[in-house]
């Protein structure tokens, strides 16, 4: 390994015109979102990081294909991938650290209530002021059905909970009753939702063994298989959704349980989306034969990737789903 | 793979080496420190007397934000990214960062994010003015629109850093040349390394911490707002659960380089060189569960008070081996007080005393009285500036003769030093002062009382402003007409790998890896190919 050199890049135009389209794409947004501002300073960063991104990638998988990625270099790509999926992790922490706390601590409080029972459950002064003062009314409840604002404010409230909620359909009976009505589960839209994605789990699994035993064609037909169940998954979500705005009043306005719910499976499908797209360019790469049984990085580092997707799903419908 | 530097202005714009990038990264910052330092000049100028005289409150309050924001994430921690840039390869024996690319990437997203940043406060409404650590509802319901640039300002400058320290992860963890065993690396790279994880540990939170306001201002969620159901303290968490770590980020890279100049100039190896390395490991985890030590007074409840509390005193545990390790190593040592030397002697001295007033305010009950006062201003720049800054000066003292093959001025940079070390204190001990007695910062006035007090501060900010432009001109002379340097080991005591490439280091260091062997004592002996004399040294200390 030693005699081999790393190869080290000549000067290379693609980064500073990454970082132009970033401070285009950050300006833009920001003039974007801002009252009487519209989108089109950003959509030209979009545009430019676009034709950057397809550039530099296309450097790389090039540079690749003439062999002067050495295994130290490849090593090298693993590490960035690797670290890169877990800043991904710390990110979705942040928005899991904030259910966990509003749920557990805030909830609490604003209902006037002790957070977690420790040595006895008398709350605290402060608490009790929280809902004698600010908030009568309220009580303690998940998901938040009735918000703060509406036990204070009633129809002039600006926060308005939800009419309907996305937690276990089993919740709304008692525990005697639960197998028997275990059918109702049958038209949970999440419960597939996790089906479709454990399974794309695996036969990108399955994929990847496929490649490694130069196995092409499975490779390719279940990589393919793999992309069509993520883009199912986002048609499902977009239905869910649809049907979340449109029949249950649950939105991004409707108080901290639509905030947390849309946050954390918005930003969980916004990385299915680029995790299909991934896939997908993997696939194509595929089809054109870029990947041996021996040298595969590029398929190697979306299935991670996949698999990450996977695992926040599994904590999402745990955590704001099943127990929602 | 090309010999030298391109020719004209692409060589900076499109590099892909890491000494070029290095010194971009060390360029930029001082161009930000200069500008954050213009910010805190009007601050204290402003403070100078009671009353408003010179800017309004509400410009006031604009630039101790501004000037917060500019030193964390333009000045300090783009200066120890060039530093890691420069050191790092040079250090372990790579040809060059991991990703080179990715490498100049991480750089010039910088000069965009800060424009963006700056721009904001020529815009209609002002710039950010909830302070640096922007709490809600401050930086969402009562916030000026240019709150949306400031956010997506963040947002990039945090893409930049964790590219750049997951480049950092990867150079470390796999372009170590044959023999660098983790427990031979210098400890600079190993502070850095552990900062790299922190890095890329919590940026994306406080991705997700502007995130989370970006929603809350422009599309009606409820994090930050307790009529939702929210909570505006939910902010203060999320937001301290990045920013304890990041003062650790600021500070651990500074560690790394007192400890590589206090033995050079000790004449000694460093003193419990493998202690170091868990101190500094220990300090970076603790770093996660402490957190809430900057919220004492938010009403927590007590259990939460006492378990924050405790953990932060913990913390001083692997800070005390620290200094203690640093004081052992001068301890009999053949010291002499080469500017370097100086200014991490002065590091010593006044981080342990930002360390002790750190001390006092992890009390929680004390901190009811210190909290929001000048008490806190003067402890963390007692722990910045002569902790982060110094060090940072100390550092480009030491390897500039390395990177451009000439001398600073000695005497100039004793100068600079006195001047600084004593400026320094003129303007933050008087805070403590003001502090105790219960000045709130942030404020563009005050009470009579404080005038005193408060009109040394200013005179010695601005000795200490012009204290940097001293540091600026020494070392631009020093670049333009300094004495030419030949040795490859500029300072007699200096040991690493660094100190045998010739001097100024070539535009690539390492064509092949360098080779270490064993001596007849058992100690390794580092060569290089090609080189000057066969030149040795004893990899790490402790290592043997």
């Amino acid at each position: 390994m030693s005699e081999e050199k790393y190869y080290v890049p000549e000067q290379s135009a693609l980064p500073i015109f990454c970082a132009t389209a970033m401070g285009v794409m950050a300006f833009g947004a920001a003039s974007w979102v801002i009252e009487g501002g519209d989108a089109k300073i950003f959509l030209v960063g979009l545009a430019l990081m676009t034709i950057v991104m397809y550039k530099w990638w296309s450097l790389v998988i090039e540079e690749n294909m003439q062999g002067l990625a050495s295994p130290q270099l490849k090593h090298s790509y693993v590490l960035g991938m690797l670290w890169f999926i877990f800043s991904e992790v710390m990110f979705f922490a942040a928005f899991f650290g904030a259910l966990f706390y509003v749920r557990v601590f805030v909830n609490a409080w604003i209902g006037g209530e002790a957070s977690v029972v420790l040595f006895d459950n008398t709350p605290t002064d402060a608490a009790t002021a929280n809902n004698d003062i600010l908030w009568p009314g309220y009580e303690r409840q998940w998901p938040v059905m009735e918000t703060p604002d509406q036990a204070v404010n009633g129809e002039e409230a600006i926060f308005k909970g939800p009419d309907k909620n996305m937690s276990l359909p089993l919740w709304e009976y008692p525990a005697s009753q639960w197998f028997s009505k275990l059918y109702t589960l049958l038209p949970w839209l999440p419960l597939w939702n996790t089906v479709i994605l454990l399974s794309s789990s695996v036969t990108v699994h399955f994929a990847h063994t496929a490649l490694k035993e130069g196995n092409r064609n499975v490779f390719l037909r279940y990589l393919g298989i793999t992309v069509m169940l993520g883009f199912f998954f986002l048609c499902l979500q977009v239905a869910e959704y649809y049907e979340a705005y449109v029949h249950y009043g649950l939105t991004l306005q409707s108080g901290i349980y639509g905030t947390t719910f849309f946050m954390l499976t918005g930003f969980h499908g916004a990385h299915v989306t680029l995790g299909t797209g991934m896939l997908l360019i993997q696939l194509i790469r595929g089809l054109k034969g870029h990947f041996s049984h021996e040298d595969q990085f590029g398929f190697e580092a979306a299935s991670w990737y996949w698999h990450f997707v996977d695992v926040v799903w599994l904590g999402l419908f745990i955590v704001v789903y099943i127990f929602g | 793979m090309a010999h030298g530097p391109a020719e004209g202005i692409t060589r900076w714009l499109y590099t892909t080496n890491h000494k070029d990038i290095g010194t971009l990264y060390l360029w930029f910052s001082f161009a930000m420190f200069l500008t954050g330092g213009f910010f805190a000049m009007v601050i204290r100028a402003e403070l100078f007397q009671p009353g408003v005289q010179l800017v309004q409150p509400e410009f006031f309050i604009q630039m101790t934000t501004m000037h917060g924001l500019v030193m964390v994430f333009g000045a300090i921690m783009p200066a120890f990214v060039g530093l890691a840039n420069w050191m790092i390869p040079m250090m372990i024996g790579a040809p060059d960062m991991a990703l080179p690319r990715m490498n100049n990437l991480s750089f010039w997203i910088l000069p965009f994010a800060f424009a963006i940043l700056i721009s904001t406060l020529f815009m209609e409404g002002g710039g950010p003015n909830f302070g640096w650590t922007f709490y809600a509802p401050l930086s969402t319901t009562y916030a000026p629109d240019s709150v949306n640039y400031f956010i997506f300002a963040v947002h990039i400058m945090g893409a930049s850093s964790i590219m750049g320290s997951i480049n950092i992860i990867a150079t470390v963890m796999n372009m170590r040349a044959p023999g660098m065993t983790y427990m031979k690396m210098p400890l600079f790279v190993w502070t850095w390394l552990i900062t790299a994880f922190l890095l890329v540990a919590v940026m994306p939170v406080l991705a997700g911490a502007v995130t989370m306001m970006l929603m809350d201002i422009n599309f009606g969620t409820s994090f930050f707002n307790a009529a939702g159901g929210g909570d505006p303290v939910l902010f203060q968490h999320v937001f301290w659960f990045f920013g304890h770590p990041e003062v650790y980020i600021i500070i651990l890279p500074a560690f790394g380089v007192v400890s590589q100049i206090i033995p050079t100039f000790s004449r000694k190896p460093l003193f419990g060189y493998s202690s170091m390395v868990y101190a500094t490991a220990a300090i970076a985890f603790l770093s996660f569960v402490v957190w809430a030590h900057h919220m004492f007074t938010v009403g927590m409840p007590i259990a939460g008070e006492l378990y924050f509390m405790y953990a932060t005193m913990l913390i001083a545990v692997p800070t005390g081996v620290k200094v203690f390790n640093w004081i052992t190593t001068m301890y009999r040592g053949a010291i002499t007080y080469e500017t370097p030397m100086l200014f991490c002697i002065a590091f010593v001295i006044l981080f342990t005393f930002g360390g002790f007033t750190g001390l006092m305010l992890s009390v929680a009950a004390a901190d009811i009285q210190y909290h929001d006062t000048y008490f806190v201003v003067a402890h963390f720049h007692y722990v910045m500036v002569a902790g982060a800054v110094f060090s940072g000066t100390a550092a480009v003292y030491y390897w500039l003769p390395k990177w451009c093959g000439r001398m600073y001025d000695e005497t100039m940079g004793k100068v600079q030093f006195w001047l600084a070390f004593i400026a320094f204190n003129i303007t933050f001990m008087p805070q403590h002062f003001l502090g105790l007695a219960g000045m709130p910062r942030r404020y563009a006035d005050y009470g009579l009382q404080f005038a005193d007090w408060n009109m040394v501060s200013s005179v010695g900010a601005f000795l200490y402003g012009g204290a940097q432009i001293l540091f600026l001109y020494n070392v631009v002379r020093t670049i333009m007409y300094g004495e030419p340097v030949k040795e490859a080991k500029v300072w007699e005591g200096a040991e690493g790998l660094e100190w045998l490439v010739p001097t100024p280091a070539p535009y690539h260091t390492f064509i092949r890896p360098p080779v270490v062997t064993s001596s007849a004592a058992g100690e390794d002996e580092w060569s290089i190919s090609g080189a000057t004399p066969h030149v040795a040294f004893k990899a790490a200390p402790g290592a043997g």
